[in-house]
């Protein structure tokens, strides 16, 4: 076991392992762009179109994002159930549209349909709320002080819950989300842009600005920032822990509750499973932007929506890759592994203690 | 610690009473001792002789039922494919007064999840559960491809209502496919169908196909493609997507780029819905037609689908061309299930079972009170089968297990099958020319 | 957890709030099972033919529970029964509320098992008219849990074992039943168990017969007189038990049947991989949640070097490709360890997360399939060892005895490797990466061995796996497969190797044995991870060096730092 001189020899070859990986992933990148550019497949708006559905898809994320690093920022836990806090939500304004479609309400008319949306967000959100919650008192809260592998085996525990507690509700069957005719209406623009789209991203970005503010300009917020920092100062400061810790959760629900109806307004459908992929994705896109930071959360969301959408035709349709959409997670996923060796801070940086271990 | 090894030691002890007594017994359905012919013995007229089979005797002792099962995908989005054709095994199983053989008749089912994976498992659990006389399934082709060698290994033998994979009654199957034989139709006839309706009847010469990596869709929009590019179309784009993948966008974008006229998506419930519920929001696919095969023809797909399937064609098997008894058999269905069927296969799954039982009857034992079934001898009873007079025609068996009577049309959904309630098409709109 | 109770059964007068709480709980529990669809499903399963389903022995459980909580701190006998029967009642009525309210509104919009089968279940097939039957079960069997409560702990002890008893033997039934019946006892299995379920006479012969035997044999205490033996003596006495748990293992799949075989072998499996993972996480502390990716390597190398089907390259028999899939594993190991063994703590999770993703999607993918063979995979894999049908090694018992074959040597390598230098040096970097460094143990090299060694073990599980199944699919490569190998050893105890086994036959086994409620299978098992955190955070047999490290606590030990400690940082500000 003694031998500087393997260890010298192990260093170099992993410096060179990574410099190695470096060089491929540039040049699959910039070869694989210049390819798919050059044999012209895809026209302008083609292009357009799918930057646009990365833009809806990264709001998606980034919506949820913001409930893992809100979490994580405050207990350094992985909330792996949020994925399913997020399902909850698209359920819950699923039902609300089935309601509100059946009262003739839901397409009478664009204002109404809007209202409509709103109702159904709210519904979304409560009922995230209370299942996050309940989650939060009995899986997590008896656990707080315990070593990290601890909460995060129960979170993905309460995951199996809740996705399995929606398939014995509700059966295994997809349901399709109650159409809104007027989101289908183009806008007045020279390329395919949708009100749904305009809607997605609007209601996005109102909610995110609003969580922003409410995290820096609130008392409650204050107390958030501050449990993160450092939670035993914060109790002498006379801050209950209890409280905020609910109330971050409370609001990251929140914002997974209004996901889910965006997400099933987007693709029209929703089932036990619905949360448990775009669930990951949003972790991803929290770390991209680097974990614990709420700007980092939003930025991330829409990097990953856009590399998700336009990167597999981008980087792979050149070299003839068929069916480039099978590769999307890869894409996805490459980014994250690579994001994580080569700036494991992210994009904005952490806002969480270096001494993570 | 010390209760725990007291309790242990009664459990070896019971566990090797109980393996002794295996030896000895023999188990009441092991399989008997096999003699060095190699062919099953004659079983016809010769009462009171225990037959023998090389692939094995099921032993059913006195009072206890006639086990048969049915494998194939009974959960998850597709589970209206599996338990459509369940729902004809059952009714068939009821029209015989649930008897056969004096015996009462117990049918289990194993789900195959749509998956080789899961037929794979389902098959094993089948295998290893000795007092199975014989199977109807698989459902999905997948399951098939995944689950036959251990099937056929194990001396069972499956007919399956609802397989439309080309290969697996191909001239060229390798012996794994010994215990494989189907009612369904192969989609060499109904993608061919499909290209000539596309090309002929609605004249369009473009047209793109996405599959989802199945045995099923995979084969069938080769077929498609194959028989469109014959007749002098273009195939523009041959794509694929995931199991269980929602977000289309990328796939739809990709297509549209290729501009067809038709896109042809022989798929599944889950990934077909989506792609139909988003194509209306792909720029360039506004005016493209869409069309998919049996797999999509149910309640199911047209609910998770949305309005947008309206105008969509659907290839299935013709339900106006099966006999009288089929609406005897749509009245015992509504009876049973309060509600019509939920897919194309259930009455494919009726003449499966009814071959099935046929051959069974056939080749049954009863000697002193228990019943003997040699597996291989059920297995050429099966294939020998001849003018079955089944729902969906009349039915013979080849030597490559195709006891199909294919007659495939195309229906269209219009605004009534959207409902709400959505409904199933009852008349097709178009049959291909006979020959 | 409001107003502090005595522990034990001190109160004289009842505890209203208390009993209050426990029956709405025990309501919501109730309620919840017969909603998520737990007791019309398990209704179709006999407990005792003719008498009581699986699904309405559930919901009598509930109640039982629901009582037995309330009354036990009572010591008076009225105050313990009025305690158990109030917070039965208030359970059962929570049920009965149900059944009345199913009938004014249809629930299945939105709970689809609320369906008129349901409410025939808990009234015993009588309607909405027998709306009051759980209510009025609910007060007999909180009473009855309270009465139990007043007995003697060892009779308690003793009748529990007899219900327990009588429960397992109706679970198992048809397990036990079918091999059973080919044999001298079939008169036995006849006379106890009926096609599925126990028979009436069956439950109480199993139930008188067991709550005796725990109770007699209490007085002949062999404990301890055995712990004070000295050691030598000790371990000779324990060497038949060795002895009969080996053979045990050697003639379970005979004695049981191919099925059981079947589900046995399985769980030798995930043993296997549960070890190989037990140094990567137990050992080193590296949380690896993309363990799937090198069972898929194993699995894919064995297909390509073996099958007989399409894609299958050289045809070679499945031993000849063991060594390759075991060793191209390992390496698999090193080239993804290498960049992201530097990362930390969850991130790594994450991360291997993530890679095992890539390698399912990859392997599923249209690039691949020319190689791989897309979604449809590699079948026709030969059987490790070819033998005519009707030998005793032609079913799944060859892969059980391959398995626990492998597995022993798993667990010999891992348990050499916990005592060696190098194991010391993996614990060490479990503490506290920052010491271990300091102590000039290499980081990078030895948590890449212990990486890679993980790697090969679960190649081997996924070469042993293709055996098995005969054939390996994309849709094998599961997240789940991963998260399954973790729970085993989570659930078993963080680095202890009894603890995989147990994990396993737990996670794997038992729930293969219950297909026919796979629906309810993720649901029960995110249940065990909560409850397990919760209430056993070591897991089920924690390892001794563990308890040792812990110096007797009763906390799990994790290398992590101190969740509360101070945690210096610029969030969000």
């Amino acid at each position: 076991m003694n031998g500087s001189r393997v260890e010298r020899f192990t260093d170099v070859a992993i410096a060179a392992f990574l410099w190695a990986l470096r060089i491929a992933v540039i040049l699959v990148v910039v070869v694989g762009s210049f390819l798919t550019i050059s044999q012209g497949r895809f026209t302008g708006a083609a292009w357009i179109g799918l930057a646009i559905d990365g833009l809806v898809l990264g709001s998606i994320y980034a919506l949820i994002a913001l409930g893992y690093t809100m979490v994580y920022g405050i207990l350094r836990m992985i909330n792996f159930a949020h994925g399913e806090i997020f399902m909850a939500g698209a359920f819950g304004g699923y039902f609300a549209g089935v309601f509100l479609a059946g009262a003739g309400i839901l397409n009478a008319h664009p204002v109404l349909s809007v209202l409509s949306i709103i109702v159904m967000i709210c519904v979304a959100a409560a009922l995230s709320v209370a299942i996050s919650l309940l989650v939060e008192r009995i899986a997590y809260r008896p656990l707080r002080n315990a070593p990290r592998l601890v909460p995060l085996i129960s979170a993905i525990g309460a995951s199996f819950v809740l996705q399995y507690t929606f398939r014995g509700f509700l059966g295994p069957g997809i349901y399709a989300y109650p159409d809104i005719d007027f989101l289908a209406t183009p806008l007045p623009l020279p390329f395919d842009f949708r009100v749904r789209d305009l809607l997605i991203i609007g209601s996005a970005v109102v909610m995110m600005a609003g969580l922003y503010l409410f995290v820096m300009r609130t008392r409650y917020g204050t107390a958030m920032r501050a449990v993160s920092e450092d939670r035993s100062t914060a109790v002498l400061m006379g801050i209950d822990v209890n409280r905020t810790i609910m109330l971050t959760f409370a609001m990251g629900a929140a914002m997974a509750g209004a996901a889910g109806v965006l997400y099933g307004l987007l693709f029209r459908q929703v089932f036990f499973f619905t949360g448990f992929v775009p669930g990951i994705k949003a972790f991803t896109a929290a770390v991209l932007g680097g974990i614990g930071n709420i700007p980092g959360a939003m930025l991330g969301g829409l990097f990953l929506g856009e590399v998700e959408s336009i990167g597999p035709i981008l980087f792979l349709d050149g070299f003839g890759v068929p069916s480039t959409n099978q590769l999307k997670d890869v894409v996805a996923f490459t980014m994250l592994v690579l994001i994580l060796v080569f700036r494991p801070s992210g994009i904005l940086g952490e806002r969480v203690s270096r001494q993570r271990a | 610690m010390q209760k725990y090894m007291r309790w242990s030691a009664i459990l070896v002890v019971l566990m090797l009473v109980l393996a002794a007594c295996q030896s000895d017994g023999g188990g009441d359905t092991s399989e008997a001792p096999s003699t060095d012919g190699s062919q099953p013995a004659e079983t016809e007229g010769t009462a009171n002789e225990i037959p023998t089979d090389e692939l094995g005797v099921v032993e059913i002792p006195e009072g206890d039922p006639i086990h048969l099962a049915f494998w194939g995908v009974l959960s998850g989005p597709d589970s209206s494919l599996g338990v459509d054709a369940q729902r004809g095994f059952e009714i068939a199983i009821d029209d015989r007064g649930g008897e056969l053989l004096g015996r009462e008749i117990e049918l289990s089912s194993e789900d195959g999840l749509c998956t080789p994976e899961g037929g794979a498992t389902a098959a094993q659990k089948l295998a290893a559960d000795t007092t199975i006389v014989g199977l109807i399934g698989s459902v999905c082709s997948d399951e098939t491809v995944g689950g036959i060698k251990t099937i056929t290994e194990a001396g069972l033998t499956t007919i399956s209502a609802s397989n439309t994979r080309p290969a697996l009654t191909a001239e060229d199957r390798d012996e794994t496919f010994a215990g494989y034989l189907r009612t369904a139709h192969s989609d060499a006839i109904q993608g061919d169908v499909a290209a000539q309706f596309v090309y002929n009847e609605l004249g369009l010469t473009t047209a793109a196909t996405v599959h989802d990596g199945s045995a099923y869709a995979e084969a069938l929009q080769q077929v498609f493609a194959d028989s469109f590019t014959a007749l002098g179309g273009t195939i523009t784009a041959q794509e694929a997507v995931d199991k269980g993948q929602t977000d289309m966008s990328t796939v739809l974008s990709t297509i549209a780029a290729s501009e067809p006229e038709l896109l042809y998506m022989p798929i599944f419930t889950a990934e077909g819905g989506f792609i139909v519920a988003q194509s209306g929001d792909a720029a360039g696919l506004e005016d493209v037609a869409l069309m998919g095969a049996d797999g999509l023809f149910s309640t199911d797909f047209l609910e998770a689908a949305g309005p947008n399937v309206e105008g969509m064609y659907l290839s299935s098997p013709d339900f106006s061309a099966f006999g009288d008894a089929y609406q005897d058999f749509l009245a015992a269905h509504e009876e049973k299930y309060g509600e019509p069927p939920l897919q194309v296969f259930h009455a494919h799954g009726y003449d499966a079972a009814n071959i099935l039982m046929n051959a069974i009857e056939e080749v049954g034992v009863e000697v002193d009170g228990t019943l003997y079934i040699p597996k291989g001898a059920l297995r050429e009873a099966i294939y020998a089968t001849t003018d079955h007079e089944g729902l969906t025609g009349t039915l013979s068996c080849s030597e490559f297990g195709d006891c199909s009577a294919p007659v495939i049309a195309v229906y269209q959904i219009t605004a009534t099958e959207v409902g709400p309630p959505p409904v199933l098409p009852t008349a097709p709109i178009w049959n291909p020319p006979a020959e | 957890m409001t107003t502090a109770l005595p522990p034990v059964a001190q109160l004289t007068a009842v505890a209203w709030g208390h009993v209050i709480r426990t029956g709405l709980i025990g309501a919501a529990v109730a309620v919840y099972a017969c909603l998520v669809g737990i007791v019309p499903t398990f209704h179709e399963r006999p407990m005792i033919q003719g008498i009581i389903s699986l699904g309405q022995t559930a919901l009598v459980l509930i109640l039982l529970g629901t009582g037995y909580l309330a009354a036990r701190r009572h010591a008076a006998g009225l105050t313990a029964l009025t305690a158990g029967a109030a917070s039965g009642l208030i359970a059962g009525a929570g049920v009965t509320l149900l059944v009345i309210v199913g009938q004014l509104i249809d629930l299945r919009a939105v709970f689809s098992p609320a369906s008129p089968a349901l409410y025939d279940v808990v009234t015993f097939e009588l309607g909405v008219a027998g709306a009051w039957i759980p209510a009025a079960f609910g007060i007999g069997l909180g009473m009855a849990a309270g009465g139990l409560s007043l007995l003697a702990p060892a009779v308690r002890r003793s009748i529990v074992n007899g219900l327990l008893a009588v429960l397992l033997l109706g679970l198992f039934a048809g397990l036990l039943r079918t091999p059973m019946l080919g044999s001298p006892l079939g008169g036995l299995a006849r006379l106890l168990f009926a096609s599925n379920g126990l028979t009436i006479a069956g439950a109480v012969i199993s139930f008188v017969l067991v709550t005796a035997v725990s109770h007699v044999p209490r007085r002949v205490d062999i404990a301890q007189p055995l712990a004070d033996l000295p050691a030598p003596q000790r371990r000779l006495l324990t060497l038949p038990f060795l002895i009969g748990g080996l053979i045990l293992l050697l003639v379970i799949p005979q004695a049981l049947g191919p099925f059981f075989a079947q589900v046995i072998a399985l769980v030798a499996i995930y043993v296997l991989m549960g070890f190989g993972l037990n140094i990567t996480l137990g050992l080193a502390g590296l949380l690896d949640l993309g363990f799937v990716a090198f069972f898929a390597v194993g699995a894919y190398t064995v297909g390509l070097m073996t099958s007989t089907a399409e894609y299958g390259l050289l045809q070679w028999p499945f031993w000849a490709a063991v060594p390759f899939a075991v060793i191209l594993a390992a390496v698999f190991g090193g080239f993804l360890g290498l960049p992201i063994l530097s990362i930390r703590g969850d991130y790594l999770a994450i991360a291997t997360l993530g890679f095992g993703e890539i390698i399912r999607l990859l392997a599923g993918s249209d690039l691949l399939k020319a190689v791989l063979g897309g979604p449809r995979g590699i079948v026709n894999i030969p059987k490790p060892i070819s033998v005519p049908p009707d030998h005793f090694l032609a079913g799944p018992d060859q892969i059980y005895y391959i398995a626990l074959a492998c597995a022993a040597g798993v667990a010999f390598v891992a348990w050499r490797l916990r005592a060696s230098r190098l194991g010391r040096a993996w614990i060490a970097i479990r503490e506290d990466e920052d010491v271990a460094e300091a102590l000039g143990i290499n980081l990078v090299n030895t948590k890449l061995l212990a990486y890679m060694l993980g790697a090969a073990f679960a190649g081997l599980g996924g070469a042993v796996f293709a055996g098995l199944v005969g054939s390996i699919f994309p849709s094998s490569i599961d997240l789940f497969v991963s998260i399954n190998v973790v729970a085993i050893i989570i659930i078993g105890g963080m680095g202890s190797l009894p603890g995989v086994v147990v994990g396993a036959i737990f996670l794997i086994g038992i729930p293969e044995l219950f297909r026919e409620f796979s629906d309810y299978r993720f649901l029960f098992y995110g249940f065990a991870l909560i409850a397990m955190m919760r209430f056993r955070p070591e897991g089920l047999i924690p390892s001794t060096i563990v308890a040792r490290e812990l110096h007797g606590d009763a906390e799990p030990e994790e290398p992590e730092e101190p969740a509360t400690g101070p945690a210096p940082s610029a969030a969000a500000s």
